[in-house]
C-alpha cells in the first residue's frame, strides 16, 4: 500500500472540558479497505469518529482526507467532502418519515441521483421501502439502524464512518447488517472505517483492526490476526481493563 | 346572533395579527429552544418602518385602488426586508455569541435586546403615539337587523378582508417551505438534532439566521397590519401583542407551527369575545386564564408534540 491513505489521523488528542478522550491516535485508512477500531464503552472510539468529524475538534495532531487537512474544518463542510457517518444511537429524526431521513442524508449530493440512490438504499434494505411514510421515531432498534446507515449511504460517500452498527439489535440483525457492509465494500469499493464493541464480528469483517484502551491504541493488525490474540479476546471479556 | 357575527369577524381579524407574531416565536424556539423574546419588538419596528414608507410614498385614502396595492406592496417588502435585516443582525450579534451557554442567558439577553429595540425607537421617532389616517376604508354589510333601538349592520370591512386574506396566505407558504423545501426539511432536522444535522452537511448557523430572517419577515406583515387596522402605533406596541402572541404560540403548542396559527386564532377570539359580552377590562385576564386552563390539562399545549422517543 505505497499509495497515499484516504484517511489519515496523526498523533490527534481530543479533549472533553479538562478530560482527555484520545492520546496521541495515529492510523489510517486506504480506499478500498474496512478499518475497525474495536474497543470498550468509554475508550474513545467515538470521540475518535467524532473528532474526524470535527466535532469535538482535535486539540493537537493532524487528519487528512484525501489530500486535504481537515483538522480545523467545520463539521458541515467536512461532510460535504463524500464522508458520510452512521452515528453512535443512529440519531434518526424522529419526527420525519423514513423517506424524509432518507432526503436528509442526500441534503448535499447533486439531486439528479436522488432516484438512483433511494433505489439502492431500499434494495439493501426492503424493510425500509416498508416503512417508507412512517415516523423514524416508530421504527424498531433495527430498522432505525438500517436507516442510519441507508441515509449515510444517501450522501454517496467515498468514506463511510460506521459507529457501533450492531449495539443492542438481535444477532440476526446484526448479521444482516454486517453482510450489507460487506456487500457495499465488495461490490462498490466502498471504503468503510467501522467502529464496533463486537470484536468477533467487526475484525471478521475488517481488512485491517486495531483496538483502543483509554485513548491509546494498544494493538494492531488485520481482522485475522487480532482474532487470534488472546490478549484481543481477553480484552473483551474483561472489559479492556488493561 | 347578528352581534356574535359581527365580534367573530373582529376576533378572527385580531387572532390572524396574534398568529402572524407567534410563528416567529415558535419557529425559533423549536430550533434553538430560546424564547426571542426581543420578537414582539421586531413586529413594532416593523409598523414603524411601515409607517415611515407609507408617508415617504405619500399614500393616503385618495390615491386610486390599483395605485394603493402596488404601493402597499412596495410597502410590504421594504417592511420585511428590513425587519429581516434587524432579525438577523440581533440573531448574530447577542444571540449567536451565547449559543452554548447556560439556557437563562439567552433568555436574559433578549429580554435586554428588547428594552434595547423599545429605548431605540422612542428616541428615533418620539415616544407620541404615531396616527395614520385609514387608507383602506369601506367594507361589505354581510347582515343588517332592525330593532327598536335602530339598526345593527355586521359588517367586514376591506381591511379585514386584506389582513385575513394576506394571512391564511401567508401561513400556506409557510407551512409548504416548512413541509416541502430542502429548506424546511433542514430546520426541522436541526430542530430535532442539529449535531446530527450538521453531519449531513447541513450548515446549522445559517439555518438558525434563516429562521430569524423568516419570523422576523412575519412579524413585520403583522406590523403593516396592525398599523392599517388600528391606526395607531407607538414604541410600545410590540411589549403587548408580543406577550399575546407568545402566549397564542404556548397555548397552541411551542415549536408547533399549525399550533401558533390555532392559538393567535383562540387568543384573539377570546380577547374580543369577552370584551364584547363581558367587560373590555380583563380580556387580558380572560386570554390568560384560558393558558393557564389550557396548560393545566395539555402541557404541552393543544397542538404541540408529546416527548415520546423511541431510542
Amino acid at each position: 500500500m505505497s499509495k497515499q491513505p484516504l484517511l489519515q489521523i496523526e498523533n490527534v488528542e481530543t479533549f472533553y472540558g479538562k478530560i482527555q478522550a484520545l492520546r496521541g491516535i495515529t492510523m489510517d485508512v486506504h480506499e478500498g479497505e474496512i478499518v475497525t477500531l474495536i474497543g470498550a464503552n468509554g475508550a474513545g472510539k467515538s470521540t475518535l469518529m467524532m473528532t474526524v468529524c470535527g466535532n469535538p475538534r482535535a486539540a493537537s495532531g493532524r487528519i487528512v482526507y484525501d489530500g486535504t487537512d481537515i483538522t480545523n474544518m467545520p463539521t458541515h463542510e467536512i461532510m460535504r467532502m463524500d464522508i458520510a457517518q452512521s452515528p453512535e444511537g443512529r440519531r434518526i429524526f424522529p419526527r420525519m418519515t423514513v423517506y424524509e431521513n432518507l432526503l436528509m442524508g442526500a441534503a448535499v449530493t447533486d439531486p439528479q441521483y436522488l432516484e438512483e440512490d433511494f433505489e439502492k438504499v431500499f434494495d439493501l434494505f426492503p424493510r425500509l421501502k416498508d416503512r417508507r411514510d412512517q415516523r423514524g421515531g416508530t421504527l424498531s432498534g433495527g430498522e432505525q439502524q438500517m436507516l442510519a446507515i441507508g441515509r449515510a449511504l444517501m450522501a454517496r460517500p467515498k468514506l463511510l464512518l460506521l459507529d457501533e452498527p450492531s449495539l443492542g439489535l438481535a444477532p440476526l440483525v446484526v448479521k444482516q447488517i454486517f453482510e450489507v457492509i460487506k456487500e457495499l465494500n465488495q461490490r462498490e469499493g466502498l471504503t468503510v472505517f467501522l467502529v464496533e464493541q463486537n470484536a468477533y464480528h467487526a475484525l471478521k469483517l475488517a481488512d485491517r483492526g486495531h483496538v483502543i484502551v483509554n485513548g491509546v491504541i494498544t494493538m494492531s493488525g488485520t481482522g485475522k490476526e487480532l482474532l487470534a490474540r488472546e490478549e484481543v479476546r481477553a480484552a473483551y471479556l474483561e472489559g479492556g481493563a488493561h | 346572533m347578528e352581534y356574535f357575527v359581527q365580534q367573530l369577524i373582529n376576533g378572527v381579524t385580531l387572532g390572524s395579527i396574534y398568529g402572524l407574531i407567534a410563528i416567529g416565536y415558535t419557529m425559533v424556539y423549536g430550533i434553538i429552544g430560546m424564547i426571542n423574546f426581543a420578537h414582539g419588538d421586531i413586529f413594532m419596528v416593523g409598523a414603524f418602518i411601515s409607517l415611515i414608507v407609507i408617508t415617504a410614498l405619500g399614500l393616503t385614502v385618495s390615491t386610486g385602488l390599483g395605485l394603493t396595492f402596488v404601493a402597499l406592496i412596495l410597502v410590504l417588502v421594504c417592511a420585511m426586508i428590513i425587519a429581516s435585516a434587524y432579525g438577523w443582525t440581533l440573531e448574530r450579534l447577542a444571540y449567536r455569541p451565547l449559543r452554548g451557554s447556560f439556557r437563562l442567558a439567552p433568555l436574559i439577553t433578549a429580554i435586554g435586546v428588547s428594552i434595547v429595540l423599545q429605548n431605540y425607537i422612542q428616541i428615533a421617532q418620539g415616544a407620541r403615539v404615531k396616527p395614520l389616517q385609514p387608507i383602506i376604508t369601506d367594507g361589505y354589510t354581510l347582515m343588517t337587523k332592525t330593532t327598536e333601538a335602530g339598526e345593527f349592520v355586521v359588517q367586514i370591512s376591506n381591511i379585514q378582508i386584506l389582513i385575513i386574506s394576506v394571512t391564511v396566505i401567508l401561513m400556506a407558504v409557510f407551512s409548504l417551505i416548512i413541509a416541502k423545501t430542502s429548506l424546511g426539511r433542514s430546520q426541522r432536522a436541526c430542530e430535532q438534532d442539529q449535531k446530527m444535522a450538521s453531519l449531513l452537511g447541513i450548515n446549522v448557523d445559517k439555518t438558525i439566521s434563516t429562521t430569524f430572517v423568516m419570523g422576523a419577515a412575519l412579524a413585520a406583515v403583522a406590523g403593516l397590519m396592525f398599523l392599517l387596522y388600528y391606526g395607531v402605533i407607538d414604541f410600545f406596541i410590540g411589549f403587548v401583542a408580543g406577550v399575546k402572541a407568545f402566549t397564542a404560540a404556548v397555548l397552541g403548542g411551542i415549536g408547533s407551527l399549525p399550533g401558533a396559527m390555532l392559538g393567535g386564532l383562540v387568543i384573539g377570539l377570546i380577547e374580543t369575545f369577552w370584551s364584547a359580552y363581558f367587560s373590555v377590562e380583563y380580556k387580558d385576564v380572560a386570554a390568560f386564564a384560558m393558558l393557564a386552563i389550557v396548560l393545566i390539562f395539555l402541557p404541552q399545549g393543544l397542538l404541540g408534540k408529546p416527548e415520546v422517543e423511541k431510542v
